[in-house]
């Protein structure tokens, strides 16, 4: 722009306006390593088949036990079966069970808190005495019995009653810090303005509220996929979460391979680190997340 | 304080007993009762005429109704029943069990409480810096070890070095005070790592939030002694938080250590609640669900009351 006379000069830089990926990659740097990880899960569960170096399921008898070494990097299992090609299997489960069951866990949170939130008075009151009762138990308590509950229920090869296991103990946590967020948008004035333009409860609820709460929504959904993973894992553990012989890292630490400390630890270092490693990734990228997001926000 | 007291006190009965419709509830909605499960498992053929003998002995036979009435009549006059597995009384199932779960949550507490306050609040007060930066990690760390698996990794290294197996039998610690504890300070510290991280965590930031205060920036101007400042102007105000997040994880432990006394063969609450839950043992996994809801309700409760004490400016009424 031509310098135009008599205009005033802007004795400051308007700050350049980066992409808000770069933008998080460059504040964020430890957000950014948990995000890296994440994507390395993916990637290697996504195209399991062409980076796993065997296959996950191949019982070999000739190399059972097989101590770490070139030909099996992470040693075999009891039956023989790659410990590494497990473990890349398993972060195709870890992430499809996490991420399946927070979704469904905190989308109904979310509705719940928003509807919970928009319609006050008695509903209000109905629903956070409901949400009292789940919170009354300890995560893994709830979670054990409802999988039992629903005993084996397969859609598409995944365990759909460890899902909602999983997904159900999340929902009052998420009701509850959505419900609050929803409460301060539900005085906004453009609420009032939608009711007065004479808007559906569920148009509203749907088109102006729940958008304002995506990133509560969001950072709570990340950060329930690192307890969805151990908590999947702590169940795999028990023979009530995934079972034989599909590939997940609970399930390798269970059972038999509890006999072997002796003869293979690493049937039990690896796995472990595995989750560890994901749960880690996943904390860290969701504490970015948040301080990026909304530091306020307490979950 | 004493109307609010009884007014929180009442208002568990309701949360109770809706805890106990939804476990009521979910249990009857499971595939198979333990007849079935018990009868079956034995092999091949069993004549319906003992399943339905079996059935109305344990009073399944009768309308749900009737059954929760009976059981909450029971559970008014104090009587849990019997296990319907093992045919021992639920009181002496679970008292049993208790004690175990209870020293080894105990034990989690006091590691978690003396590591995570002078930690979370040396991170708070030198944030930024390399100690900040270690005791994050260590935390963080914390948080994502799943504490089964580290137990596992203290049987390992016990193992490969001292030839140590988790001893098969408890030994309660009025008997045994060295026995006891070397058996029960790993899983102490398998769950108690965790757990530290946490209430670290919750240190930290609570420690930082007071920091700032104005309240904070008088007292150093006015001259007090820094060390004065930190423990009685900032830590006294900070512990709030701290103190919910150490008893909600206490009220956790008692039925949380599921798969760690798996892990360490302990037979605490957590193993029992397991093999009752895939056995369908009604009687038993409602007591132990209405023992370990009410535990937690009460902590929240316990807590709640802890705040007035703790902070003289809070009042409820």
């Amino acid at each position: 722009m031509a310098a135009v006379p008599g205009t005033p000069e802007f004795a400051y830089k308007v700050p350049k306006r980066r992409h808000p990926v770069l933008q998080f990659v460059l504040t964020q740097p430890l957000g950014t390593a948990g995000l890296l990880i994440i994507v390395l899960m993916f990637i290697g569960g996504g195209f399991a088949p062409w980076v796993a170096p065997y296959d996950p399921l191949t019982v070999d008898y000739a190399s059972m036990l097989a101590a770490p070494s070139w030909e099996h990097w992470l040693g075999t299992d009891a039956f023989g079966r790659d410990v590494l090609s497990r473990i890349i299997y398993g972060a195709r489960t870890a992430l499809m069970v996490g991420f399946i069951s927070s979704i469904i866990g905190c989308t109904l949170g979310a509705v719940i808190g928003v509807v919970s939130a928009y319609f006050g008075g008695r509903i209000d009151m109905l629903i956070q005495r409901l949400m009292d009762i789940l919170l009354s138990f300890p995560i893994i308590v709830l979670a054990l019995v409802v999988v039992t509950v629903l005993g084996k229920w397969k859609v598409a090869g995944l365990d759909m009653n460890l899902v909602v296991a999983i997904a159900i103990p999340m929902v009052p946590k998420v009701a509850r810090v959505v419900r609050s967020s929803a409460l301060a948008i539900r005085e906004m004035p453009y609420i009032d303005a939608a009711r007065a333009a004479g808007f559906s409860h569920s148009r509203i609820i749907f088109r102006h509220i729940i958008p304002n709460v995506v990133a509560p929504y969001l950072i709570m959904l990340t950060a329930f996929v690192a307890q969805a993973i151990l908590l999947e894992a702590s169940l795999s553990f028990l023979g009530l979460g995934v079972t034989e012989p599909t590939a997940a890292w609970g399930l390798m630490l269970s059972g038999s391979s509890q006999e072997f400390y002796r003869e293979a630890p690493w049937m039990i270092i690896f796995p472990g680190l595995a989750i560890s490693l994901a749960v880690f990734a996943f904390n860290l990228f969701g504490d970015s997340l948040r301080d990026w997001l909304d530091p306020k926000l307490k979950i | 304080m004493l109307r609010y007291t009884i007014h929180r006190l009442l208002l568990m009965i309701p949360t109770l007993a809706g805890v106990a419709v939804l476990v009521f509830v979910l249990l009857r909605m499971m595939p198979g009762d333990i007849v079935e499960l018990r009868l079956l498992a034995e092999g091949g053929n069993v004549d319906p005429a003992t399943i339905a003998a079996e059935r109305a002995r344990l009073g399944l036979d009768q309308s749900m109704w009737r059954q929760f009435v009976d059981w909450m009549a029971g559970i008014a006059t104090g009587d849990l029943g019997v296990s319907m597995w093992t045919g021992r009384p639920v009181v002496e199932e679970i008292a049993s069990r208790l004690e175990l779960s209870m020293q080894v949550a105990i034990m989690a507490t006091i590691l978690a409480t003396v590591l995570a306050i002078p930690l979370g609040t040396l991170a708070a007060l030198y944030q930024n810096t390399w100690i900040d930066q270690v005791i994050r990690v260590f935390a963080i760390a914390g948080l994502a070890v799943p504490s089964f698996w580290l137990g596992m990794i203290f049987i390992l290294v016990l193992l490969l070095n001292f030839n140590w197996i988790p001893p098969l039998t408890y030994t309660p610690i009025y008997e045994d005070p060295w026995r006891n504890l070397s058996q029960l300070v790993w899983p102490a510290l398998a769950v108690g790592y965790r757990y530290s991280a946490v209430a670290t965590r919750m240190t930290r930031s609570t420690v930082l939030e007071v920091l700032r205060e104005d309240y904070i920036r008088t007292a150093r101007a006015k001259g007090v002694w820094e060390r004065l400042v930190v423990s009685r102007h900032a830590m006294r105000n900070a512990m709030l938080p701290v103190v919910t997040v150490i008893g909600l994880e206490f009220a956790f432990l008692i039925g949380g250590l599921v798969v760690t006394e798996q892990v360490f063969n302990l037979n605490g609450l957590g193993k029992l609640f397991v093999e009752t839950v895939t056995r369908g043992d009604y009687t038993m996994v409602q007591a132990l669900v209405m023992l370990i809801a009410g535990f937690f309700i009460f902590i929240n409760f316990a807590v709640d009351l802890l705040y007035a004490v703790l902070d003289p400016r809070i009042r409820y009424r």
